[in-house]
């Protein structure tokens, strides 16, 4: 037997469970609940209603992954700065968090946001109104943040650590101002870091269900709620299907756009 | 004047640090904390206790969630392991045409969003009227267990030496005793580490599941349905527990291979 044929067991269990799965949802979006085909389901998602749902997901999740860049990359720089010794440490201690499971995360995040939770106890202790938290859109933006953070900082300090700090010191040398090494040489050389960091905050954020619903009790809805909302409260799998086929292929697109920026894929992505 | 600037920009770098880290350490040890307040009342601390977790080892339905959370992931682990490492070693020897294109398939589970994983594996598994529950929930673990074990695996046989496994068929071993002599012992930390970071996605898992099973719950979806009734401490006793079991399974990965594998 040639040894190439021990990778038949996997080939068959990742075709069986991952591509054909995929089929099934292009087959749902396409038919109606009695299997007949039917284009309907696309029409009925063209409607105002959806349109205002994948558009809150988009502008929630393209926020998030601003705000995860403004925060993530001066962190990013300075753990890959020569400043500190105990670097290594404290990039674990901002990557530890990513592995604990988002729901107890946004859990922790209810419990600070609550209107009897530790922010507005701490207010009125203060002798400061209580603010309503669950339900805006700041609160599932900051849960999003504080879910998404660390995929923004890995990639970006992956990509700093790797780069020659010669280049840097060059720069300085020659009289460059600060800001402009940063500018004209960090930034330039780190792009395959950010686009990569995009993507993996990008992606999550605008699929995610589970964090808006806790974070705001069902005020804010998104297209990641509305397909699990089709799929196990309306049992409507077809349109739920068209969403999900038509949100995959939002996300391609968007993730083919930014690989031109980064052609050769040298991110310094998680795979 | 340089040197002062310089220090004043550290400081200023560890101040950020500092922020960021309190940003994302501050909710996790509120909850931490919470789970052994005596009071059900987030608002004040009023003495420790450890009834929460008292409470959470004597609820029927979180220790059957336990029950079939660790199930699906022990089964899980051990098949992708095999599937895996199997798949790797029969990669390796293969042509770099059709390498390419089963590696390409691997990256699909990580690349698509776990929602659509999720549904498109519910789809077919309605569409096939097989009922949803345990095993179905192990067979869409096994998927996306199993790429995280060829990952693992790859790196291991590349830095192999090829003649180790040539030399041992030249001498007369029979290919299957070969593999299981020579190419395994070489390639094992790559397998330990696979089935670590197996078994540790598997725990973690909340997405695929839920939409995988309809019977059987794990504790990740045991959080979510408490989340929808509000908040209850005994979650945080069982949120402090499971984050303290993972950040224990990777404290181990990372261990045995430095920080790119936490990644």
């Amino acid at each position: 037997m040639k040894r190439s044929w021990y990778a038949a067991p996997y080939g068959v269990w990742m075709v069986l469970f991952t591509v054909v799965p995929l089929l099934f949802v292009l087959y749902y979006a396409f038919t109606d609940q009695s299997g007949a085909f039917t284009v309907n389901n696309f029409v009925k998602i063209a409607s105002p209603m959806y349109g205002l749902v994948l558009w809150d997901s988009l502008r929630l999740a393209f926020f998030c992954t601003l705000l995860c860049l403004l925060i993530g990359y001066p962190t990013a720089y300075f753990l890959a700065s020569r400043d500190f010794s105990n670097a290594q440490t404290l990039v674990v201690l901002i990557l530890v968090p990513m592995w604990m499971n988002f729901l107890l995360r946004t859990y922790a995040m209810m419990t600070l946001f609550e209107n009897n939770g530790v922010i507005n106890t701490l207010l009125e202790s203060l002798g400061l109104e209580r603010i309503q938290m669950i339900g805006t859109e700041g609160a599932v933006l900051v849960g999003m943040v504080y879910n998404f953070l660390p995929f923004m900082v890995l990639p970006v300090y992956t990509v700093l650590k790797k780069m020659d700090y010669s280049v840097i010191e060059a720069a300085e040398d020659l009289g460059a101002s600060p800001i402009r090494v940063v500018s004209r040489v960090v930034l330039p050389m780190s792009i395959p870091g950010v686009v990569s960091g995009i993507t993996m905050v990008f992606m999550p954020a605008v699929t995610t269900f589970a964090i808006s619903r806790m974070l705001s009790s069902g005020m804010i809805y998104l297209v990641g709620d509305m397909i699990e909302d089709y799929f196990i409260a309306m049992n409507n799998r077809n349109v739920g299907s068209t969403i999900s086929l038509v949100m995959l292929v939002l996300i391609i697109l968007s993730i083919g756009l930014l690989r031109k920026v980064d052609p050769d894929n040298t991110g310094g992505g998680l795979w | 004047m340089k040197v002062r600037s310089h220090r004043a920009g550290k400081l200023l770098k560890g101040l950020w640090l500092a922020l960021v880290l309190a940003f994302l350490y501050i909710p996790i040890i509120v909850m931490i904390a919470l789970s052994f307040n005596a009071s059900v009342s987030r608002a004040a601390w009023t003495g420790f206790t450890l009834d929460w977790y008292v409470k959470l080892f004597k609820s029927k339905q979180i220790m059957a969630a336990l029950n079939v959370t660790i199930t699906v992931a022990v089964i899980a682990t051990v098949v992708s392991t095999v599937l895996g490492t199997l798949g790797a070693i029969g990669m390796h020897a293969m042509s770099t045409g059709m390498a390419n294109l089963l590696i390409n398939v691997s990256y699909l589970p990580m690349t698509t969003p776990d929602i659509v994983t999720g549904v498109s594996l519910m789809l077919m598994f309605i569409f096939v009227k097989v009922p949803l529950g345990k095993w179905t929930m192990i067979m869409a673990h096994i998927a996306f267990d199993t790429p995280y074990v060829l990952f693992s695996v790859m790196p291991k046989l590349r830095q192999m030496n090829p003649n180790l496994y040539e030399a041992a068929l030249d001498l007369g071993c029979h290919p299957a005793k070969a593999l299981y002599k020579v190419i395994i012992p070489e390639i094992m930390p790559g397998i330990v580490t696979g089935a670590l970071l197996a078994f540790t996605m598997s725990l973690d898992d909340f997405v695929i599941s839920y939409f995988t099973s309809n019977t059987d719950q794990n504790l990740a979806m045991i959080v979510y349905s408490a989340a929808r009734r509000g908040v209850e401490p005994t979650m945080y006793a069982l949120s402090t527990l499971m984050f303290i079991v993972v950040l224990g399974l990777l404290l181990i990965v990372n261990r045995r291979n430095g920080l790119e594998d936490i990644a």
